[in-house]
């Protein structure tokens, strides 16, 4: 990979708000002063962050952090509410329709639940084969297209006539990755796609989705709450906590030599086989709501460290030693 | 096959043995817990581990007798304190549940409910179980809440269920199953839903309850890694049957049944970074048509025809029992 080569996917700035719609009672006692206009919540804050061409980039945090929202922004499912998503430096939203359909299909999501994510109604041959064929992506027969996609994701071809309910977590997993193979993407975001599958599954799963990189050069961006899970497979580990990106760093770094006070806490809380009756500790305190999340740095109401500094001014998320990048006021006293 | 775990130290607070619980559905009788036998003694964390449809649920709602139809209680004793509370009438079992044996659900609004503010909630709870002035029984709530570290519980008392996060609710669940001080706590994956962060606090507050008020636990979870965190001894459950169970280190060190070391194994963390993860073939089996004779054996490496015949837990260290004819040889540690 030469340097030149512009990142597979790059996000600038990237900004996502939700807020609730209000009905007009609502709307009418806002504008009357009567009550405050709803806040909205920034489930993604200013991220910037790339993934390049072959690798898999795990994105790490907790339950709310957002980084299940970053995912679908990066796999063009949402759209940025500020912010650009680039894909090999284009700009999905700024493509003519019929080359940003085209360019969509190189991402393809693989989600968490693989039953919800199933048309309960469809048989596998369907689910599989529908979009390859509405895209023209298949010559040939149909058929023995969709036979190679089952089979490259483990499954038996036999079984295509089947239908969603008639397999078990880890074979409906499966069945959702042949179909995302099914129109021939080079980037795969996997949103928490272990995390529902039992232990003796998700070895199986895993192991797949390392295979396929290797066959098929393919590119991940792989969300995960399982540490254990992101330390194994990634190559760079994203860490985020509450809509910003606090470190980012080579596998070996983030796993050896935490920079982030959160990253640090969140590592020393992971349970390990190896740690036999440990006295658990924790940090303090809860994650905070996303609506209203803490001034300066988000994690300075539960970090040991946090000076006055950290309450006033959110620490921006600079480079620290080449390829690592942290956001902490702490790295600026060396 | 009767006396499944040694003797601890001292006399188990339950001893539960040959449990059977089926389920009778149309398709046919599902043996969800098939002659489970195990003893949790005071102060003790027996962890429970298995896949899902290992039976390790149905094991703990059948020692809360909480097996609705189709499922039934169909054979063995479940000794509390000497008891048999597969005997016991509903009205006794009331008595004690939730009071001298309490239970953490998964999801902690199985306990909670959404529409009564937490306050009403832990105050019936109290009082649900001996006279208690309302002030006292609040006074008990308040003790409760802090002791699983909710802050400012005077305040948050007045609060509804939807008003915490996850793992608030959660706590909330525990200390609702504290008010009593039980014996015995029955925990079903409470921390599985929660974030890592929120997982360690709880396991700091459950250790501490086991350690300082000598309360047993029965912790069910799949993760072996919290079991090796937080549990004395462990046993591991397939297809309704405990396969292997022992010390934590022992059996995490030194597993004998093959579906143990397979699921050790296949931690990620257990596994040199970015290598092929090492994976127990197949799938979890279909409790309806499980295989004659051990229920692995369509799965396992060493499986011969000796399999076919139902292998019988035996001791083969001090302490730890494993259900195979082919167990695994004991590694140099």
């Amino acid at each position: 990979m030469s340097l030149a080569e512009p990142p597979l996917l790059e996000l600038c700035g990237v900004s996502r708000l939700f807020a609730r719609r209000q009905d007009m009672i609502g709307r009418l006692a806002a504008r009357a002063g009567l009550v405050a206009a709803p806040q909205a919540v920034r489930a993604v804050d200013g991220v910037d962050l790339q993934v390049r061409r072959g690798e898999v980039l795990g994105l790490v945090g907790e339950s709310g952090c957002g980084k299940s929202t970053l995912g679908r922004m990066a796999a063009g499912l949402l759209s940025p509410t500020r912010g650009r998503v680039l894909y090999r430096g284009a700009d999905f939203a700024a493509m003519p329709a019929g080359a940003a359909r085209r360019a969509r299909l190189t991402v393809q999501m693989i989600f968490q639940d693989p039953y919800a994510s199933l048309n309960p109604r469809l048989r596998v041959a369907e689910i599989v084969g529908e979009a390859p064929r509405v895209h023209g992506l298949i010559d040939g027969d149909e058929q023995a297209y969709v036979d190679a996609q089952l089979r490259r994701a483990g499954l038996d071809p036999g079984y295509k006539r089947r239908y969603p309910h008639q397999f078990s977590g880890g074979q409906r997993q499966r069945i959702g990755i042949a179909r995302a193979l099914a129109v021939r993407p080079e980037f795969l975001v996997c949103d928490e796609a272990v995390a529902a599958l039992d232990v003796s599954i998700q070895a199986q799963i895993i192991n797949l989705f390392m295979e396929l990189r290797d066959q098929l050069g393919l590119t991940y961006l792989f969300i995960s709450h399982d540490l254990g899970v992101v330390e194994h497979l990634s190559d760079r580990v994203a860490i985020m906590y509450l809509g910003r990106i606090v470190e980012a760093a080579a596998v070996e770094q983030v796993f050896g030599r935490p920079n982030h006070p959160y990253t640090q806490a969140l590592l020393a809380e992971v349970p390990r086989l190896e740690t036999r009756r440990r006295r658990f500790t924790a940090i303090a305190g809860e994650l905070p709501s996303p609506l209203h999340p803490p001034a300066g740095c988000h994690f300075h109401p539960r970090c040991p460290h946090a000076m006055p500094r950290c309450r006033a001014e959110a620490p921006v998320l600079r480079e620290i030693a080449p390829g690592h990048r942290s956001a902490c006021h702490l790295n600026d006293r060396a | 096959m009767m006396q499944a775990l040694p003797a601890a130290a001292t006399a188990p607070i339950l001893e539960v043995r040959d449990l059977r619980t089926h389920f009778f559905m149309r398709a046919g009788v599902v043996p969800a817990v098939d002659g489970v036998s195990f003893g949790v003694a005071p102060g003790e964390v027996l962890g429970l581990v298995g896949e899902s449809g290992s039976g390790k649920t149905v094991t703990g709602f059948s020692v809360m007798r909480l097996v609705e139809p189709p499922g039934r209680i169909v054979g063995g004793k479940i000794l509390f304190r000497g008891r048999d509370l597969a005997q016991l009438s509903e009205r006794a079992m009331r008595d004690l549940r939730g009071n001298r044996i309490a239970m953490v659900f998964q999801d902690p609004m199985t306990t909670l409910n959404p529409v009564l503010r937490i306050d009403t909630q832990l105050i019936e709870a109290v009082r649900a179980h001996g006279r208690t002035s309302r002030r006292a029984a609040r006074a008990r709530a308040v003790e409760a809440m802090a002791m699983v570290g909710i802050p400012q519980p005077e305040e948050r008392l007045s609060a509804y269920p939807h008003q915490f996060s996850g793992g608030m609710r959660q706590r909330i669940a525990i200390a609702i199953a504290l008010l009593h001080r039980p014996e015995l706590i029955i925990a079903d994956e409470p921390t599985t839903a929660l974030d890592v962060t929120i997982q360690a606090q709880i396991l700091a507050e459950v250790q501490r309850l086991a350690r300082e008020h000598g309360t047993a636990l029965l912790w069910i979870t799949h993760d072996l890694s919290v079991v090796a965190g937080l549990a004395d001894r462990v046993a591991v459950m397939y297809a309704g049957r405990i396969v292997e169970s022992g010390a934590v280190d022992r059996v995490l060190d030194h597993p004998r049944h093959p579906y143990t070391s397979g699921l050790i194994e296949s931690v990620p963390s257990r596994n040199r970074r970015g290598a092929r993860l090492r994976q127990i073939p197949g799938m979890t089996p279909n409790l309806l048509a499980l295989p004659r004779g051990c229920a692995f054996r369509t799965r396992c490496p060493h499986a011969a025809d000796a399999c076919a015949a139902e292998p019988r837990l035996t001791e083969t260290a001090p302490g730890q029992m494993v259900r195979c004819f082919y167990p695994e040889r004991v590694t140099a540690a």
